[in-house]
């Protein structure tokens, strides 16, 4: 695969698309997890600033 | 219950600036569009061939449009929904002027011929640096709102518009290093590959930071105003803004499918674009629910109907993008007019709507009366719409046509058309586009004529009162969670937004830095000599990318059209690449060699007697103008400094071996019976065309 000839030669390449997903997939969970934690009472006195 | 005043008066400024360079930079717009159908609009003189008023034009809708319309736009919601007045009025005012400053110089700039010859980024290394400290005023500005604030919660509006300062400020700087050689010209610091690279990874980002999340901040407050109900989902609206910034800053290789990129570095770009179409739509969905219960307002409201159209294109932009980023998609639309379309449906339906929307909730109320005339708003949003439609659809049907006909074999294996019918066959869906982006600016013209009127109906309230609880009074909630805790503090938001960006912009541009067998170099291929320099920088000064690619791929029809496959060891010396994006004219990359020198002299005085038909102007100021070489030596010191290996010394005789290729060329020229002086611009050039491409022939 022209893909691995490419990045076989970055030394430790392996780490990077490892770092990405990690964090990727961490700050996804987070938020998505952290979303609906919030009360709706909360969430509904923050979406109504713009109209107070 | 403190007492306190908004700063009406710098949105005003802004909203004023965003009509004015609108109307200046829609009517370039609808110029260089006819002139791609009627070339005599090129009127025979530098100042107006489209090569320099493309640039101009979209740098004036990006930056001058859409940019004075984001900062008025981010500075009326921040004071409303932090409950506070701006940071500070000088720097309000110093933002204003200084980016007004910016404008104005980078249209004469441009129209003069300085230009980097990257896409979306052209304007020349002084005023980079002013964009830079201006950036720096309207950042400072903004925190300072933040920090003096008296909502606890920052509104997810303010989000995006730290989200946009932060990524277009590591954007701008990155993308912008440069080697000065005169004190309006430089050499990008990157070549070939890379510089495609950290380019279209800019460029692509300077739609999503620019283009994109400030408008996402304007959505989020007008949508619920205009509508008179809160936001659909506020937890939707957080996933929306991670998951975009995130996504957004990977996907830029998307623009180099098929190139001389680094193949993982382009299947990165493919996975991430489709991934955008998640937090697009949720994020376009989010706002058309909005206005749950309030659909029947739609039918009368030219700020509803203008919200909703906006929004409409938005998703649509948004789902044809990763679309677009599909490799087999991509080998038909790429170079064509498809992604001239693709991009206006953006920027005249969701960008131009969505200002002319604010527009017209902002005027009324900071001049506290009502719009002039309703009436004239509908009609405004009538002739746009149709306007985007003539716009649009003869654009689509142009890239496709055109691109089914560049890969159109007879059956006994030729090419079936020649370039130019191919381009002849569109001109009529160029005029339609042109009657398409004339609508829309008389619409434009309408939204001015409206807004004037209802100005001076109205009294203008610069300082607007306003009254809140000083957060300090405030109760502090009981139940925390960690999104809070980053809300509160706007400099960590900050700090958090950069991480997440940065990340996709290292991962992405480190390893083709850092790695040289990333880029094969090519024995063979030598470094341009003074002569064939020069007429390269003439070939970025006319803007010549803006119509012709440099970037051959590997597809049976290109390769039959132009010659073999471009490879990225070939560019290792072009500071700054010249790929392009756009085929109007045939792909440059082989051309070296392929006419005789008094052919170039001919087309490039005449394009229609060498080419009938031909779209191209006519550029009979290279034939006059003489080569400016005072400057030889300094570009050759530059050229050195980044790392292209020309023998020390070479700068003190480059003005030498230019005038002994010059007079060569003119001699030749001379056994053609073209009379023409060694010295003049044309030279260069024909030096140039001549050697793209032959180097890995030797």
């Amino acid at each position: 695969m022209k893909f691995s000839n490419y990045l076989k030669s970055i030394e430790d390449v392996s780490i990077y698309p490892l770092i990405t997903l990690v964090l990727f997939v961490l700050v996804f969970v987070s938020v998505v997890v952290y979303t609906f934690m919030i009360s709706k009472q909360d969430m509904d006195e923050r979406a109504n600033i713009p109209l107070k | 219950m403190d007492k306190f005043y908004y700063d009406n008066k710098i949105v005003k400024q802004f909203g004023v600036a965003t009509l004015f360079w609108g109307i200046i930079g829609m009517l370039v717009g609808v110029l260089i569009a006819f002139q791609l159908a009627f070339p005599a609009l090129n009127f025979g003189i530098p100042y107006t061939s489209f090569g320099r008023l493309r640039p101009l034009h979209t740098n004036a809708v990006i930056f001058a449009f859409v940019g004075n319309a984001v900062m008025g736009g981010a500075y009326f919601i921040l004071q409303r929904v932090l409950k506070t007045r701006l940071f500070s009025d000088l720097l309000s005012k110093i933002h204003f002027w200084g980016w007004q400053l910016i404008i104005v110089f980078g249209a004469i700039t441009l129209v003069a011929g300085y230009t980097t010859g990257k896409e979306y980024a052209e304007l020349e290394w002084p005023l980079d640096i002013l964009i830079t400290l201006i950036w720096v005023v309207f950042g400072i500005n903004m925190v300072g709102t933040i920090l003096k604030r008296r909502e606890r919660h920052l509104y997810v509006s303010v989000w995006f518009f730290i989200g946009t300062w932060v990524t277009v400020a590591m954007l701008h700087i990155v993308n912008s290093f440069e080697i000065p050689f005169t004190w309006l010209k430089s050499y990008s610091l990157y070549a070939g590959v890379q510089d495609a690279l950290v380019q279209w990874w800019y460029g692509h980002n300077a739609v999503a930071f620019f283009l994109t999340t400030p408008f996402l901040g304007l959505m989020y407050y007008f949508v619920p105003k205009a509508a008179e109900r809160p936001v659909y989902s506020y937890r939707w609206s957080i996933i929306h803004f991670w998951a975009l910034i995130f996504i957004y800053i990977w996907a830029g290789p998307h623009h180099l499918l098929y190139t001389a990129l680094p193949e993982w570095a382009q299947a990165l770009g493919t996975v991430f674009s489709i991934m955008l179409i998640l937090p697009s739509w949720g994020g376009m969905l989010n706002g058309l629910f909005t206005l749950r219960g309030a659909w029947d307002r739609v039918r009368e409201d030219p700020i509803l109907k203008m919200l909703v159209v906006s929004l409409t294109c938005y998703g649509m932009a948004t789902v044809e993008g990763p679309m677009l980023s599909l490799k087999n998609v991509n080998a038909y639309s790429h170079y064509t007019d498809w992604t001239v379309a693709h991009v206006h449906i953006g920027a005249l339906g969701f960008n131009g709507f969505m200002i002319f929307a604010m527009l017209y909730y902002l005027v009324p109320r900071m001049w506290n009366t009502t719009l002039h005339s309703r009436q004239l708003a509908n009609v405004h949003f009538l002739i746009s719409t149709i306007g985007i439609l003539l716009y649009a659809i003869p654009m689509y049907w142009a890239g496709w046509a055109q691109s089914l006909m560049w890969k159109k074999f007879t059956d006994s294996g030729q090419l079936q058309y020649q370039f130019l019918e191919t381009v002849t066959h569109i001109v009529p869906m160029y005029i339609v586009r042109g009657i398409g982006g004339t609508l829309y600016w008389i619409g434009a013209f309408l939204a001015v004529y409206n807004l004037y009127k209802t100005m001076k109906k109205g009294s203008f309230v610069d300082n607007e009162v306003a009254e809140a609880l000083p957060l300090s009074a405030q109760p502090i909630p009981v139940k925390q969670h960690w999104h809070n805790a980053i809300e509160r503090k706007p400099v960590q938001m900050l700090a958090l937004s950069f991480v997440v960006v940065a990340i996709g912009g290292i991962v992405e541009l480190v390893p083709t830095f850092l790695v040289e067998s990333n880029v094969p170099t090519i024995s063979s291929v030598k470094p341009y000599t003074p002569l064939e320099l020069h007429g390269r920088d003439l070939y970025v000064r006319e803007g010549c990318y803006t119509c012709h690619s440099q970037m051959i791929r590997p597809f049976r029809d290109e390769e039959m059209r132009y010659g073999e496959y471009s490879k990225s060891g070939e560019f290792v010396y072009d500071y700054p690449f010249q790929w392009g994006s756009k085929r109007t004219g045939p792909d440059l990359h082989r051309i070296g060699g392929k006419y005789p020198d008094s052919w170039h002299y001919n087309h490039m005085r005449d394009p229609q007697e060498t080419s009938p038909g031909s779209v191209m102007p006519p550029y009979p100021w290279l034939l006059e103008k003489e080569l400016n070489t005072r400057t030889t030596p300094a570009k050759i010191r530059a050229m050195q400094k980044l790392g292209v290996p020309y023998p020390e010394g070479y700068d003190k005789i480059s003005n030498e071996e230019l005038r002994k290729q010059a007079e060569r060329i003119a001699a030749g020229l001379k056994g053609s019976k073209i009379e023409v002086s060694a010295d003049k611009e044309i030279i260069a050039m024909i030096a140039y065309l001549q050697r793209l491409g032959t180097d890995i022939k030797k």
